[in-house]
């Protein structure tokens, strides 16, 4: 059985269509469609209902060296209210999840993971914390909207003085005061674009919601389901647990090494991914020569020789064209090497261009 | 509501089909198209090439997901809308007339269904 998050009436009278998705029911598109709201968050702004996102507090005086010693990234030397990206990987070196962290104080943090894998995280950092951590799952009482595109700053300086607005990437401010709901305001996202993410209570997340598209509305800002969430990281070139990463793909082979400290005390899946050495296999970007759109999980071919897997692949909106992100084997993975995919048993030419896709313009 | 023009007929498919002196054409119902959003490739047989009644002869990719269109008759395909292979969004933009392809020396068609008949097919799958 699905849950709903608590702003499901408002995406059913927003016109949302309604689908399963990680145990809960969530809107993949609204009444414009998916291409209109992925060009609305790249051009003006868009508004989207994350609150299935998972949330898992640490607190206590080990709570520092837990994080460090379940996940690949530093949270040493972090300010506070700094937000910071990390991988948590398992004794082989497979990514359990990926996720950011968001610290508060010396002995208090935030992590924030995928909905899919909830309940499997939260079982292994609690058998895995150090002693004098407490972890506790508080996803249940948590909702987050994401305020994503240009006009985002716009549109919350509508609401909230400008020193209540987190400025530098990857921050964030706790305890804000909009318009009386408490909230977490934090300068990140999973679109590519300037936005920010917002976490408040489920009772506030209904009137946060209206607020927001209120404020947003001369601005351009429209509702935008779970569809455009995906082409909107797929053309950024995010990677999306379950696609790119799995509990057989390492970081290191996603390519996400900026978030894999390798320097940095012992911490689980280290010994493997030291072991393991430079990949063999590496995330490449192709971007679609022939006619047609590369989906997941399709063979991907070099002068006839099967070098890889497709693990995500769609239309991008923005840029107009077909693109998709693929594990290939190392000694092919050369930007402008042609290669073949195999699109339901008919090849398509396609070229391996440098990740991402597409960088927003400063 | 989808909208069912009354001189056609359908598939339960959600195919439409026009018959004119012998020459079938085929396309996608406004509701096949509300459903799958906004189509963003169309993968078109050629013309000369004999589809089956029942059988796929086409792929139609969204954004969302790639579908596959049935042929509701056996024949030969005598034109194909070839104008949809740079545009697909006609598709989603004017259903009946962005039709995908033509077919002649029909030699079987499927049960096909009245506007009456496939409304009532659109309504089951709405409920």
């Amino acid at each position: 059985m699905e849950r709903k998050t608590p702003l499901y009436d408002l995406h059913v009278a927003e016109g949302g269509k309604i689908v399963p998705f990680a145990g809960y029911l969530l809107p993949v598109q609204y009444g414009t469609g998916v291409i209109q709201e992925h060009m609305a968050v790249r051009q003006k702004a868009g508004l989207f209902d994350v609150s299935h996102m998972g949330e898992i507090l640490f607190t206590g005086p080990t709570a520092l060296d837990s994080l460090n010693h379940l996940l690949t990234n530093d949270y040493r030397n972090m300010p506070v209210n700094k937000v910071r990206y990390g991988v948590m990987c398992n004794a082989q070196g497979g990514t359990i999840d990926d996720l950011v962290v968001y610290k508060f104080g010396e002995e208090s943090y935030l992590a924030v993971v995928n909905a899919a894998n909830r309940e499997k995280d939260y079982a292994h950092m609690a058998a895995n914390v150090l002693e004098g951590t407490q972890c506790r799952d508080i996803s249940d009482t948590v909702a987050q909207l994401a305020l994503q595109g240009p006009k985002a700053p716009a549109i919350l300086k509508k609401l909230l003085p400008e020193d209540q607005i987190p400025k530098g990437y990857y921050t964030a401010l706790p305890n804000v005061d909009l318009q009386g709901i408490k909230c977490l305001i934090s300068r990140t996202g999973y679109t590519g674009e300037l936005g920010y993410e917002i976490y408040t209570s489920n009772e506030d997340a209904p009137k946060l919601w209206k607020l927001l598209r209120e404020a947003g509305e001369e601005f351009g800002l429209i509702p935008c389901g779970l569809g455009a969430r995906d082409t909107l990281r797929l053309e950024a070139a995010m990677p999306l647990y379950g696609h790119e990463m799995d509990e057989t793909i390492t970081p290191l082979e996603a390519g996400l090494d900026f978030g894999v400290k390798l320097d940095k005390a012992a911490f689980i899946g280290k010994d493997a991914l030291v072991t393991a050495g430079t990949p063999q296999r590496v995330r490449v970007g192709l971007a679609v020569t022939g006619r047609g759109i590369v989906r997941e999980a399709q063979e991907v071919f070099a002068n006839g020789e099967k070098i890889g897997v497709t693990t995500s692949g769609t239309h991008c909106p923005y840029l107009g064209k077909a693109v998709a992100m693929a594990l290939v084997d190392v000694r092919h993975s050369a930007a402008e090497t042609e290669v073949e995919v195999d699109v339901r048993g008919r090849k398509v030419a396609a070229k391996i261009i440098p990740l991402p896709f597409y960088t927003r313009s400063k | 509501m989808s909208n069912i023009p009354a001189e056609l007929k359908y598939s339960k498919s959600h195919e439409w089909i026009k018959e004119e002196d012998g020459v079938f054409t085929i396309g996608l119902t406004d509701y096949a198209q509300s459903a799958l959003g906004d189509i963003v490739f169309i993968n078109l047989p050629e013309e000369g090439e004999s589809v089956c009644a029942g059988d796929t002869f086409s792929d139609v990719e969204s954004v969302k997901a790639v579908s596959d269109v049935f042929s509701p008759v056996t024949g030969t395909i005598c034109a194909v809308n070839e104008a949809l292979l740079d545009d697909p969004a006609q598709v989603n933009e004017a259903p009946y007339e962005a039709w995908l392809i033509q077919v002649r020396d029909v030699t079987a068609t499927e049960d096909l269904l009245d506007a009456e008949g496939y409304a009532a097919v659109v309504a089951a799958e709405e409920a």
